[in-house]
């Protein structure tokens, strides 16, 4: 089956961002493909490269970041959530005159569109947040 | 429709719980995630509601939530289901769709 998943709400908060990547790496070892992953809103705290959590704790970021590059993940940030919250790639650190960007590896900023296509697209559409 | 409705705060946090009982059909099925796992333990202010509404829903309760909580299964009232995040996973499959009350 094909899934979209959505992220609203940030790492380290309650226990959303945990729920997804348990959710989505369970979904992957069945077999089922993982359309997109949709961060939103606070999610979109959770494509920061800038994280540093401490060395005994899960490092949240990360384990996204992995997993997408382990399964070829579409993991996309919501740009107008992302912009209020200080999440930049280069381009649009360039555009917003900023001296540096943030974002993680595997994460790339996109619009709302990807979210509408997803649920377009996707057999279910399950949805993580506070 | 069979919906799958997730639940992931308390009952004594959020009303969500509550909101999503008065909206199941019959048919559908209510799975506790997160801080929602508290509404599957015996001896709350909830599990009477629970209970009523176990007669057309079925209830299911995510394992991993309820151990990190302390919370055995010894705990749980008589029929809710624990599952795992495949199990998680193959009600989403099973069910026509997925309603998460946030």
């Amino acid at each position: 089956m094909k899934f979209g998943i959505m992220v609203n709400e940030g790492p380290y908060t309650h226990e959303a961002s945990d729920t997804a990547y348990h959710f989505t790496k369970a979904a992957l070892e069945a077999g089922h493909e993982i359309f997109r992953v949709f961060f939103y809103h606070d999610g979109v705290n959770n494509a920061t490269r800038y994280t540093v959590p401490p060395q005994d704790d899960r490092n949240i970021q990360v384990r996204w970041s992995e997993l997408a590059e382990k399964h070829n993940l579409d993991l996309v940030v919501c740009i107008a959530a992302a912009q209020r919250r200080g999440i930049l790639d280069e381009n649009e650190a360039k555009r917003q005159g900023k001296d540096g960007d943030n974002i993680a590896p595997g994460f790339r900023i996109s619009g709302l569109g990807q979210l509408i296509e997803a649920g377009i697209q996707c057999d279910r559409l399950v949805v993580f947040g506070d | 429709m069979a919906m799958l409705h997730t639940v992931n705060k308390s009952p004594f946090e959020r009303n969500t719980l509550d909101s999503c009982m008065r909206h199941a059909l019959p048919g559908s099925a209510i799975l506790l995630i997160e801080d929602g796992v508290v509404a599957a333990t015996k001896g709350t202010a909830v599990e009477g509601k629970v209970k009523e509404k176990m007669g057309d829903v079925s209830f299911f309760v995510l394992g991993p939530d309820l151990a990190a909580r302390g919370l055995g299964e010894d705990k749980l009232i008589d029929g809710i289901s624990v599952v795992d995040y495949n199990g998680f996973v193959e009600l989403t499959t099973k069910y026509d769709n997925v309603q998460s009350w946030l």
